[in-house]
């Protein structure tokens, strides 16, 4: 389905290089880590329930850092939890992504003025590839950002190191 | 338990094995604490011998926060913030804190499309409590049943005020839109749809034998132990203390409607026991939807801006408000200095009460009954740390 | 019974250690009481058969400026289903109140919660430790004169 439907016309041969097809493999079995922290994690429960399904993108939620693909950060990240997302962040095997959900984590949010125990943005702390902006992002935002992060593993490299 | 641990264990060739207990951490990132909380278990191979919450992995600084707002009406979208599940019950609550303080009255349409939309809210809130203990105990498919039930009440939010889960909608003095056309009809088809998914859900989760099994006879919370920790709604019902705020505390127009209060009877197991606790929940969907068929049959017509205050000033002085939640009690303790920035807030948030009382009820239960317990005290961390 | 009889009935019983009480012409009446005699007013609320004040909905820390920290107590009954409001008041440079968490065990994580954000040490509490932030958090947030830290373990804390 998808990638793959109606590609072959005869024969069951493919040729393609090795960048596409791990490429292709990568963004078509994201496994997310559950990590989620405060309201967007609603959200992202919804995105990821019946209504708006996950699983169609391959996108399937572990409960360990060891085994996920992306850490999606979704919900407010204060300063007693930073240290613990940086280790869970160390935690996960490469290659990881990290997809900041919601306005807490991108920059802080609705606290950034007087919150003196909110981090102004998991940036701070994790590298951070895509951003969804939204408080919280509709379900449709969290998975335009997942497509999005998919069009950037689409243009990775073996040789080209990513960040 | 202290002798159990220190005698001494001979194998069969009649060395002696030393034990001690072991202390295990159930980590800020779990996929069962329902958010960010950290068990610190002491446990005894499979034995829990304590646990020592932490919390604070999500404390926003509300309280701070509204001691900067220039206006009362700012703090509500924080409000939404704390307990994200079910943010109507948060809103509601401060608003009456701050009407009360004001001493204004608001018009009878807006107490009834406020009931209305609160028990809507009830009803979200347990559909995810529900669907994520069942997803705790290792159910997958009532999780995604209740989340398609779930979509249809927030088309209903949506279509009145924008938004799918933090509303900022019930103001000081009024609500910030009046129902839109085709909503009465469109809630009244919703109450009928739902009705037979509570048949549903009994079918599939409430009776099943795993997870009767899993949750009768664990966790049990005496009566008077739950009123000495505070605890309230479900988790007080459910230990068979028959005590409902809108009831016996009746506020806004509650006294106009007739229901049923859902206690424990502890029909499988022990009454207080964590199924008790997740029937209540059941039962009380059931009520809520009475309530708003007669909410929607009686509603009168009216402006819902016309009380809303164009300065907000109390005069000095303070205000303790309770209602209630989709998880207990919610009270406000509002301070006031005279000028249009709130002096004092304090929220007091029905899961911070109820967690306290998860040392008491795990002690002696396996690591997996604490799963269950954990989740069956419904907390939502952004209302425990604020 | 209303709260203005409640505490009618506590200063009739504990008459000198009542520093102040407003019961008429405010949305919620109260009564200030020395800390010192917060106990002993907080066992007859409890134990007397017609107040069965059995439930303390909730206790807030307040920086009640010039110099005064201040702590209130929400107490409700399930029993006879009414309420009641007590304030305590101590001085900033010494803020101790004996603490009710045996006489109400809902109070063991509200007076924490007060000890973290508003400094009032709560004297005989059996577990006095912070709740809500680290453990080496500087300062007590909630207080008027509380100045944000610059960085806190490596991490820049304002915007």
């Amino acid at each position: 389905m998808g990638l793959l439907d109606k590609q072959f016309n005869n024969s069951n041969v493919i040729i393609t290089s090795i960048d596409n097809l791990l490429n292709w493999a990568r963004l078509s079995s994201l496994w997310g880590m559950q990590f989620g922290l405060a309201c967007c994690a609603i959200e992202m429960m919804a995105t990821g329930a019946s209504h708006y399904d996950l699983d169609r993108f391959g996108i399937f939620f572990r409960a360990t850092p060891r085994q996920s693909d992306v850490m999606i950060v979704a919900g407010t990240v204060t300063l007693k939890m930073a240290e613990r997302i940086k280790r869970l962040y160390d935690q996960m095997p490469e290659p990881r992504y990290v997809l900041s959900m919601g306005s807490c984590s991108n920059c802080g949010g609705p606290y950034w003025e007087h919150g003196y125990h909110v981090l102004k943005g998991v940036d701070r702390v994790v590298p951070v590839d895509v951003y969804v902006p939204g408080c919280p992002p509709r379900p449709e935002a969290l998975i335009e950002g997942l497509l999005k992060l998919q069009e950037k593993i689409r243009s990775e490299s073996l040789v080209k190191k990513s960040a | 338990m202290a002798e159990v641990l220190t005698a001494p264990l001979k194998t069969s060739t009649g060395r002696t094995i030393r034990r001690e207990e072991m202390v295990l951490n159930m980590g800020p990132q779990h996929p069962s604490t329902h958010g960010v909380l950290r068990l610190e278990l002491v446990v005894d191979g499979e034995i829990v011998v304590d646990v020592i919450p932490h919390i604070g992995y999500l404390h926003r600084c509300f309280e701070k926060h509204c001691e900067a707002m220039t206006n009362y009406q700012q703090v509500i979208p924080y409000c939404d913030r704390m307990d994200y599940v079910a943010a109507i019950h948060m809103e509601w609550s401060y608003v009456l804190a701050v009407e009360k303080l004001l001493g204004i009255q608001v018009p009878e349409r807006v107490e009834y499309i406020r009931v209305i939309f609160a028990e809507l809210q009830r009803i979200a809130s347990h559909l995810i409590a529900a669907g994520t203990y069942g997803l705790d105990i290792g159910a997958f498919t009532p999780f995604l049943y209740m989340f398609r039930e779930r979509e249809r009440i927030l088309d209903l939010f949506e279509m009145t005020c924008g938004a799918r889960l933090l509303y900022n909608y019930f103001w000081i003095g009024g609500l910030s839109h009046d129902l839109p056309p085709g909503f009465i009809d469109k809630a009244k088809a919703f109450c009928s749809y739902f009705r037979p998914k509570i048949k549903e859900y009994n079918d599939l989760l409430s009776y099943n034998e795993i997870f009767v099994k899993r949750t009768a006879n664990v966790g049990v919370l005496p009566g008077d132990v739950a009123i000495a920790y505070g605890a309230t709604g479900p988790m007080l019902r459910g230990s068979g203390v028959n005590w409902d705020l809108r009831r016996d505390d009746p506020y806004s127009v509650y006294n106009k409607f007739q229901w049923e209060v859902a206690v424990g009877k502890g029909e499988v197991g022990t009454v207080g026991d964590c199924w008790d606790r997740y029937m209540v929940r059941i039962r009380e969907m059931e009520q809520s939807i009475t309530i708003i068929e007669q909410a929607l049959a009686g509603m009168p017509e009216g402006d819902v801006a016309s009380a809303i205050p164009k300065r907000i000033r109390p005069n000095p002085g303070d205000v303790y408000v309770r209602t209630e939640a989709a998880r207990g009690e919610i009270g406000f303790y509002v301070v006031s200095d005279g000028s249009a920035t709130p002096y004092r807030i304090k929220a007091r948030s029905p899961s911070f009460v109820n967690l306290s009382a998860l040392p008491e009820i795990c002690r002696g239960a396996m690591i997996a009954d604490v799963v269950a317990i954990a989740g069956s005290t419904d907390i939502v961390l952004g209302e425990v740390d604020r | 019974m209303t709260s203005q009889q409640i505490c009618e009935k506590i200063r009739e019983r504990f008459g000198p250690a009542i520093r102040e009480a407003k019961t008429e012409g405010v949305p919620n009446p109260f009564v200030s009481v020395a800390p010192e005699n917060l106990r002993d007013i907080s066992l007859f609320l409890r134990d007397e058969a017609d107040l069965a004040c059995d439930s303390l909905m909730c206790l807030s820390g307040v920086d009640s400026g010039k110099g005064m920290l201040g702590a209130v107590y929400h107490i409700a009954s399930t029993a006879h289903r009414h309420t009641v409001t007590l304030k305590v008041q101590v001085p900033a440079e010494k803020a101790e109140i004996p603490s009710v968490a045996d006489i109400w065990p809902a109070a063991n994580w509200h007076e924490r919660e007060a000890y973290d954000l508003i400094g009032i040490t709560f004297t005989g509490h059996p577990d006095l430790r912070r709740i809500l932030l680290p453990d080496d958090w500087p300062g007590h947030p909630l207080r008027k004169d509380f100045k944000v830290p610059e960085f806190y373990h490596g991490m820049k804390v304002p915007y």
